[in-house]
């Protein structure tokens, strides 16, 4: 094609394809982010269908396999009880993947009203939202977490259960303690977008201002979010992880990959699968998120050439 | 300049207050209260529980006890470990040194990775060597953690037998071999924690320098015919520096949070692992103390960042 004259400038012109299929376009240059995705496609079948394929109870005890290295009985080996790693990292993988996506629904909820609010408020509330989260950002998080769940557990197992009361707990802490960042960017976001023409047209037309949020600003603004919210995801895995890996997360007999390291630990040197599988199930998970995060950001910031 | 800090330090007051509240909020709302055991004891009549909670003034309004909590907490007065059968703020003080050697070699270590390989690699942007330190640095910092310290115990106590796992504060040796033992104690800990924070640190230091790196004045630098060296050292690395002091300062609590985990996996004595084993063993003066101490240092090391941020940059002092 080089050196050859278009008859028209119309005709080098790509066809006009929708924003989403622009937006998966730009995706797809990023390798690692394509590989990602399908790895995290894969994790999320392998944990909602994994107990209708692998039919081991996560609760069966049997002595006389205690410790067992990789087999085909137990693909992923056996903990101090016999039971069977496999089954309970399924298991646990639900959890660990719905308190990631719980947390951050939480955080970008929280994080958008908070930047939305401050973002067009022009007096003392904009200022007082900021101050606050700029308090937040510099809270010590882990030990606040620590702290919360250490408050208010027995008050929450009462009401909704052991395993529900905890889930709710770390969800609302972790998405709680997560949003200042979201907060930012669309704050950010908001500052500029406001007074752009075609909101000032929208004005004009007499939208009120939940209209001028909902319909106009709100969508122009939700690139940088998704980001964020893609992000938040890894880090509410890793924080639950951190949690059950202190012993102070879900009940003991939830396994959860963070709390199978958390019972792995005492037997590295004769059961260093036990503790590989989860490790690396939780690694895996972050790092695809991670690497999507960073194909997004590539598909979805329209001032980045690629 | 020292005014600069003077106000710096007036500004982390307010800061300091408004944790200081959200703590006590937090612990107001829980539910739970240290005299529930005297309302259900049967031999203690319910006038002298009352007579006690007055004396205590546990029925005030949440504003007075405020006020009285900090007013204590001002005073040095951090309460009674129930547990350890001495006074907080002993407890903790005995434990800090051992945190902040470790936070602060971990720190080191970060930086003196993150410097010179985001440096070389945004000096040439999109080469293999930047490919590499990127992959690198994202894996490093999707990494947990509580997984990595176990992969080091796996690899460099149980299987090569290199390092111990256990880091133990009376060390039965003298003179040199005492720090030997020292030093190879603290290694795997402070890897762990350097590792992680030297792998955000490098992507900041990297589009820091990426930013600084194209502008005119750099560009000037070099056509006056100063060499590569000087000019990446002299002229473009002292204003990348800012942005990074920032993104560092925000990633302190962060580092607590990775600094309790170490502290737990290699039964380091420090205020993480105290933290742990006092919310284990319900011994709420101390949980409360620690979480506090942690709070002071994440506003202290915000004070240090703004300090740096006005050496670097002496514009924002004179403002």
């Amino acid at each position: 094609m080089a050196g050859l004259t278009l008859a028209s400038p119309s005709a080098e012109r790509r066809p006009a394809w929708s924003p989403w299929r622009e937006t998966w376009r730009r995706y797809r240059r990023h390798k690692l982010a394509v590989v990602s995705a399908f790895l995290l496609l894969a994790l999320i079948a392998a944990v909602v269908f994994g107990p209708f394929v692998w039919r081991v109870s996560i609760n069966d005890i049997d002595f006389s396999a205690r410790l067992e290295g990789p087999s085909l009985a137990h693909p992923f080996g056996t903990d101090d009880l016999g039971q069977d790693i496999l089954a309970r990292m399924i298991y646990g993988g639900r959890i660990s993947l719905a308190v990631g996506l719980a947390a951050m629904a939480v955080a970008v909820i929280v994080g958008t009203l908070i930047g939305a609010l401050a973002g067009m408020s022009r007096g003392a509330l904009g200022h007082a939202l900021m101050w606050l989260t700029d308090l937040f950002l510099s809270l010590p998080q882990l030990p606040l977490l620590l702290l919360l769940i250490y408050l208010f557990r027995d008050g929450l197992k009462a009401v909704f259960g052991p395993e529900g009361g905890i889930f709710i707990l770390i969800v609302l802490v972790i998405g709680g303690l997560r949003w200042m960042p979201v907060a930012r960017l669309v704050r950010a976001q908001f500052l500029s977008l406001r007074e752009k023409d075609f909101v000032e047209a929208a004005r004009a037309l007499g939208a009120s201002p939940l209209r001028q949020v909902v319909r106009h600003i709100l969508p122009n603004a939700v690139g940088p979010v998704i980001i964020a919210g893609t992000i938040d995801v890894a880090a509410a895995i890793i924080a639950e992880s951190t949690l059950s890996f202190l012993g102070l997360g879900f009940p003991p007999d939830t396994p959860t990959w963070g709390r199978l390291l958390f019972d792995a630990k005492d037997y590295l040197d004769i059961a260093a699968h036990w503790a590989l599988f989860p490790g690396g199930a939780i690694f895996i998970a972050v790092v695809a998120i991670n690497f999507i995060g960073d194909g997004m950001r590539d598909a979805l910031d329209a001032r980045r050439v690629i | 300049m020292s005014q600069y800090v003077l106000r710096r330090l007036l500004i982390a007051i307010p800061s300091l207050l408004g944790i200081s509240l959200v703590l006590f909020i937090v612990l107001a709302l829980a539910p739970g209260d240290p005299f529930s055991e005297l309302a259900t004891n049967p031999n203690v009549p319910p006038e002298v529980a009352a007579a006690l909670r007055a004396k205590f003034g546990l029925d005030d309004p949440i504003y007075l006890r405020y006020l009285r909590w900090l007013a204590a907490m001002a005073q040095g007065d951090w309460g009674f470990s129930f547990v350890s059968r001495m006074n907080v703020d002993k407890l903790i003080l005995q434990r800090l040194p051992t945190t902040l050697y470790v936070i602060g070699s971990a720190q080191l270590l970060a930086l003196l990775i993150a410097i010179p390989v985001g440096v070389f690699a945004a000096t040439r942007p999109y080469s293999i060597f930047d490919q590499i330190a990127n992959t690198l640095a994202f894996i490093g910092f999707s990494l947990p953690t509580f997984f990595t310290g176990l992969l080091f115990i796996l690899v460099f106590s149980i299987t090569l037998d290199w390092l111990p796992f256990v880091y133990t504060t009376d060390i039965k040796a003298t003179g040199i071999r005492w720090v030997i033992e020292q030093v190879r104690q603290a290694i795997m800990p402070v890897m762990v924690l350097g590792l992680f924070q030297a792998a955000s640190m490098t992507r900041f230091v990297r589009s820091a320098m990426l930013d600084v790196i194209r502008l005119d004045y750099v560009t000037t630098a070099r056509a006056k015919g100063l060499g590569q060296t000087r000019v990446i050292v002299k002229h473009a690395m002292r204003n990348a520096m800012i942005p990074v002091v920032t993104l560092v300062a925000l990633q302190m609590p962060a580092i607590f949070g990775g600094a309790i985990v170490t502290e737990q996996i290699f039964r380091i004595p420090g205020i993480g692992s105290l933290l742990i084993s006092s919310i284990l063993s319900n011994d709420t003066p101390v949980v409360m103390a620690v979480t506090f101490v942690f709070a002071c240092l994440v506003v202290l090391f915000n004070l240090i960042a703004d300090v740096l941020y006005g050496w670097l940059d002496p514009r924002i002092s004179l403002r």
